[in-house]
């Protein structure tokens, strides 16, 4: 196989940070190559280079042996470089078509384009409309748009960040049919995860970055992936542990729970209910946008429905606002830390008085007692090791994994009876993510009741009591979690949403057509 | 293209957050005199007989009064003002409720004429707030119920306020005794009703009071209270304040209110003590420089305090100027929305870093 | 009263006259919307194309050239704000404040000395036949071209938003600053372009009420037309036809309101004046009241300020 890219010495540093030392690597041509590491090791900043989006400081770049140095994201991909994004780069109120035209060269007339975009579509098992918003599909269905936006213009390379982060299992069985299939065709993949074992299902080469290093290459499939975890993480990591204990009374009683959508495109909540116990956790998993946000501010307060929905020991609270749910025990962390569980601007002791004012008494008679304040912040930081120069510094100086510790500590120091957390462990990195578990267990098994709503089933498999799953607003029976198998929880995940497995004679034709038409 | 690129500091600079007011203010003066110059003026001489003469110049006595009484207002509107920009909440029709205050004042007071009585005086304060506060809630309270855009309902709420001036300068508080220009009765001839010099000479009047205690209140309860730690948050983030709990609906209502009262407040101690009547032209933008006030100082009540001054001083240095250096009116009004640009411009320095690039930009 | 002394035929002929100014500036302030820029000076531009587009046609004594000079000034002073807001990410909202202030000072002083001067007379256009159809002739085919020229602006905005790349790529802007950036589009320069748009369709604005309406000079002589302009856009939910027709219906009322005061109606005048803001108010209650779909059409973006991170 010959090169397709390959990287030499590629350097970028920000200030206070190298987010990427002297990166070198290469990709053949046909081959699925994985970009492994964890959240903050620089694997993001290596790809906007590659597409042209930020410019090294140093090294070099080489395309089928000729400099390669894109100025901006068009010289990308007319030399043959796509991306998929993690964060989707969609417009919620426009059309698939129009999304899709929006990210090609010579985008064709809006007619012929919906034509193509449906054949192509379906060529690839990946079924679209494109008449439809792209405000109203599923998360899953906003990335075939993305996919189906770099198919259309006949990649050489394809660039995926974390693809299925919003997929079911079944659906990521489908994405790896298409992705085998565009390999098979000749196309070059770099695939970024720091999921091990689908970088072992799927990769041929993988490239670990740690801290902007490159700390090793490697074949995947002739690695485990406890080897590959430590290549990446660097030490290995101790799986959090749990002292089996009864469970209680129940202490949070959740029924027919039905709401408005958050925000113009979010998801409505259709009759949820569930209960959970002193001292059970019970792990919600859901590809995003299946009411997530919902299920939180209805729980957390911010927005309130008919009184007996939510049921705190019996009492109806779903009424109430979020500060006579925290007076009650009921305390809760949003998904987004920074701009809703934190200010951004404002400092840690601050944030501490955010949602611990009145649990920590830091008011006296409406005057905020500012002392008091900046010790409980210290705690948090103390107890949760965050990173920090003191509780003076602003929210948004903290790195992600940082902030997250924080805002989980904030709740659990106040010894909530009940504890809702959205992807307690999102962009976090391992070990702080580890430490976040451990928090959690520990909570339950003092006796207190734990919600977890995450996207992350291995996180939920490992902390949860009992699991269900919410898909489009319904929220599914809850079962134990021991002994669920993968293909149980795709399925109660709703399987894979009208995928249909790529046809490889179809597609071959349609492409042929396709590139008669353009030639 | 430009060939610097902006860094965003991990906190806020807080050297920057205070000196930027001054660059902006050194930044105007050197736009303004390039501007005095264009108009065939001596620059030099017109920044000093703005900046320096009414303070320490020959006939300082007589413009130092003045100062006070021109930045009472300002500084009581700026300090209303301030908290609802802080939370997000964009009042700047702050000149309709100026009006309706004074309308409300002079009303009440004009009721009771000729009778003296104590509690006269007192009646009309109440009732100037309460006409600022009541035409402050006409879109507080669009704004909660149907989320009408409150910028452009106060905003146009300044014009129907005008034209309520004037049918009120011609027709119900007309001064049935005069014949001349059309206005209400001079309520400084009216004991009762006015507010006169405290101590002649200063300057010093009701609303000047009214101002100091304005700014010792905000400065506690934004820096000291639960409420002004909220409408902090919420104007940050707020997401983040309706979940630490703040209720959207009261903090508007509260935030329009109190700017609201307190420039209905700013209009009745004027048309009660410096203007003396209902007329026609009484209202001379305060409600609008006041915006600027409350930028220039930046939010803080403190920084309004110093800002009111300045600004104060340019309105008294422009009428100088005006007089001995036939500067336009105009003049004054382009050099105050200068110096609001030239702040919000630099403002960048406190959030952002700026680093030049050494090769062109891509 | 007598309601019969009102000449209706002509009464709906200023009707348009009336609703050009605002529909100018309303156009310029949709196209800068949808790509995502809330400028609120408005009303600072028009005064400035106001006192420009005078001032030049007296000067030349070419109304042609004192349209283009006020263009020119409004884009020029919708470019401050552009700098400030694209460049150093200050806050639309204060900016856009500012730039009212500012402009209206600034048009009073280059206004001085053109107080109480006479303007130009502007000719209507008379097209043989058309413009003499009894009735419709005179309410719609007698104008001068500036009236013509706001409603193909009006087409051109609704045909580019709608059907070409260059719409589709403003639109796209607004939506979601991020994503375009990602995708290679140049976010910062896009904007700068719809804000000129933006300042010069106000400054147009400003001198048809100077140049054609009034015609003269007077401080202040927007009176709030800017304001209104900016309450037309979210009536309209940000669709060009829609800004058409609320303007229209503005002018409407604004004339009919003049011809109630000129026909002796027995309410004092100061009452009638402020008819148009405090309909204007109701309007947009009406419109937000309504919000889950008119916000839809409201560009996501709006007011937001673009930094790439990266």
């Amino acid at each position: 196989m010959t090169d397709l890219l390959s990287l030499q010495g590629l350097t970028k540093a920000y200030p206070g940070v190298v987010a990427n030392d002297d990166v070198s690597f290469t990709i053949a041509e046909g081959e699925i190559h994985a970009l492994l590491g964890e959240n903050g090791a620089g694997k993001s900043t290596l790809v906007k280079m590659i597409y042209g989006l930020v410019k090294p400081d140093s090294g070099a770049m080489q395309l089928f042996g000729a400099p390669y140095a894109p100025p901006e994201p068009r010289a990308a991909r007319t030399s043959g470089v796509a991306m998929v994004f993690q964060h989707f780069s969609l417009f919620e109120a426009l059309t698939v078509a129009e999304n899709v035209g929006l990210g090609m060269e010579d985008a064709p007339p809006m007619g012929q384009l919906s034509r193509e975009i449906r054949e192509v579509s379906h060529a690839y098992g990946l079924p679209l409309d494109p008449r439809r918003l792209v405000g109203d599909l599923s998360a899953g269905e906003r990335q075939r748009v993305e996919i189906v936006r770099c198919l259309l213009q006949d990649p050489k390379l394809l660039i995926m960040d974390e693809p299925t982060s919003v997929l079911t299992p079944q659906e990521v069985e489908i994405l790896f049919a298409t992705l085998n299939k565009l390999k098979a065709e000749g196309t070059s993949i770099l695939y970024i995860s720091h999921k091990l074992e689908e970088i072992r299902a799927l990769c041929d080469g993988a490239t670990v970055l740690r801290r902007g290093k490159v700390v090793g290459s490697c074949d995947p499939r002739e690695k485990s992936a406890a080897e590959l975890a430590e290549l990446m993480v660097g030490e290995a990591l101790t799986p959090p542990e749990r002292a089996p204990a009864a469970h209680g009374e129940v202490v949070l009683h959740v029924a027919g729970l039905t709401s408005e959508h958050v925000d113009a495109f979010g998801t409505k909540l259709q009759n949820v209910g569930f209960e959970i116990r002193a001292g059970e956790i019970l792990g919600i998993g859901g590809v995003a946008g299946n009411g997530q946000d919902e299920l939180l501010s209805a729980l957390s307060g911010e927005t309130i429905g008919p009184e007996e929905t939510v049921r705190i020991r019996g009492e109806a609270v779903g009424h109430l606002p979020p500060n006579a749910r925290r007076l009650r025990g009921m305390l809760t962390a949003p998904e987004e830390r920074l701009g809703h569980a934190a200010a951004p601007d404002m400092s840690l002791t601050e944030n501490g008085i955010l949602s611990g004012w009145q649990r920590q008494d830091l008011t006296r008679a409406g005057f905020l007692r500012r002392g008091a304040a900046r010790t409980f912040a210290e705690e948090i930081i103390e107890a949760f090791d965050v990173r920090t120069p003191g509780p003076h510094v602003a929210a948004r100086a903290l790195s992600g994994g940082n902030l997250q510790k924080f805002v989980i500590g904030r709740e659990i120091l106040q010894q909530p009876d009940i504890l809702v957390v959205n992807q307690p462990t999102w962009g976090v990195d391992a070990a702080a993510a580890a430490a976040i578990r451990q928090a959690l267990l520990d909570l339950a098994s003092k006796g207190a009741a734990v919600l977890v709503i995450s996207q992350d089933l291995d996180e939920l498999m490992e902390v949860s009591d009992n699991f269900a799953a919410l898909n489009a607003g319904h929220l599914s029976a809850p079962r134990p979690a021991r002994g669920l198998t993968m293909e149980q929880i795709g399925l109660m995940l709703g399987g894979a949403h009208d995928m249909d497995v790529a046809d490889p004679a179809e597609a071959h034709h349609i492409k042929e057509i396709y590139e008669e038409g353009h030639s | 293209m430009a060939s610097f690129r902006l860094e965003k500091r991990p906190t806020p600079s807080q050297a920057w957050t205070w000196a930027t007011p001054v660059l902006a203010v050194l930044l105007t003066m050197v736009a303004g005199g390039l501007m005095f110059a264009a108009l065939g003026k001596n620059p030099f001489l017109a920044i000093k007989t703005i900046f320096y003469d009414p303070v320490l110049g020959e006939f300082a006595f007589y413009y130092r009064g003045q100062l006070l009484v021109k930045a009472g207002p300002l500084i009581l509107i700026a300090i209303g003002l301030a908290m609802g920009f802080k939370a997000g909440i964009w009042n700047i029709g702050a000149e309709g409720q100026y009006i309706m205050g004074a309308i409300f004042g002079a009303g009440v007071g004009l009721a009771f004429y000729p009778t003296e009585a104590w509690y006269i005086f007192p009646l009309m304060v109440i009732a100037g707030a309460v006409g600022g506060l009541l035409w402050a809630m006409i879109p507080a309270i669009l704004k909660v119920r149907f989320q009408t855009n409150e910028i452009l309902v106060s905003l146009l709420l300044v014009y129907v306020a005008e034209q309520f001036l004037a049918a009120m300068s011609l027709g119900l508080l007309r001064n049935p005794e005069a014949t001349g220009f059309p206005g209400s009765r001079n309520l400084q001839q009216f004991p009762a009703a006015s507010n006169p010099e405290l101590w002649a000479g200063t300057g010093i009047h009701f609303g000047v009071v009214a101002a100091l205690i304005a700014v010792i209140f905000a400065y506690i309860l934004l820096s000291r209270h639960l409420m002004g730690f909220h409408i902090q948050l919420a104007g940050q983030s707020p997401k983040a304040a309706r979940f630490g709990g703040v209720n959207p609906t009261a903090l508007v209502v509260f935030c329009m209110g109190l700017s609201g009262a307190l420039a209905g407040l700013a209009g009745m101690f004027e048309v009660t003590g410096p203007a003396g009547q209902i007329s026609i032209n009484f209202n001379a933008g305060y409600g609008f420089t006041a915006i600027i006030v409350a930028f220039l100082g930046r939010l803080h009540p403190i920084g309004i305090l110093l800002a009111g001054l300045l600004m104060a001083l340019t309105y008294i240095g422009g009428e100088a100027a005006q007089a001995t250096m036939q500067l336009p009116a105009a003049a004054i009004q382009a050099f105050q929305g200068m110096l609001l640009f030239f702040l919000l411009g630099v403002d960048v320095l406190s959030n952002y870093r700026i680093r030049l690039n050494r090769e062109a930009a891509a | 009263m007598d309601i019969s002394s009102i000449n209706w035929i002509l009464l709906l002929a200023s009707l348009m006259v009336a609703a050009t100014p605002i529909l100018l500036a309303a156009i310029g302030e949709l196209v800068t919307e949808r790509a995502g820029v809330l400028n609120l000076g408005v009303e600072g531009m028009m005064i400035t194309g106001a006192i420009c587009g005078f001032a030049v046609s007296v000067e030349t004594g070419s109304a042609t050239l004192g349209f283009v000079a006020a263009a020119i000034a409004g884009a020029a002073f919708s470019l401050i704000f552009g700098l400030l807001t694209q460049f150093l990410l200050s806050n639309q909202v204060a900016t856009g404040l500012a730039l009212t202030l500012f402009g209206l000072g600034f048009s009073a002083l280059i206004g001085q000395g053109y107080i109480g001067i006479k303007g130009l007379s502007v000719p209507h256009i008379h097209i043989p036949v058309i413009s003499d159809i009894p009735v419709l002739g005179p309410i719609l085919f007698r104008h001068d071209l500036m009236v013509y020229v706001s409603i193909l602006l009006v087409a051109a905005t609704w045909a580019v938003l709608k059907y070409t790349r260059a719409g589709l790529i403003l639109r796209a802007v607004g939506e979601n600053h991020d994503a375009a950036h990602a995708l290679g589009y140049k976010v910062v320069r896009i904007r700068l372009m719809a804000i000129a748009f933006g300042g010069a369709c106000a400054g147009l604005g400003g001198a048809y009420l100077s140049i054609v309406r009034v015609p003269q000079w007077t401080e202040g002589m927007t009176a709030g037309a800017g304001w209104i302009a900016l309450a037309l856009v979210v009536f309209a939910s940000w669709k060009p036809w829609r800004v058409l027709i609320g303007a229209y219906l503005f002018g409407g009322l604004t004339v009919l309101q003049l011809n109630l005061q000129a026909a002796g109606l027995k309410v004092p005048v100061e009452y009638l004046s402020m008819s148009p803001y405090l309909i204007t108010i109701l309007v947009l209650v009406i419109m937000s009241s309504g919000r889950s779909r008119a916000a839809l059409n409201a560009p996501a973006e709006l007011g937001r300020s673009f930094h790439a991170s990266s």
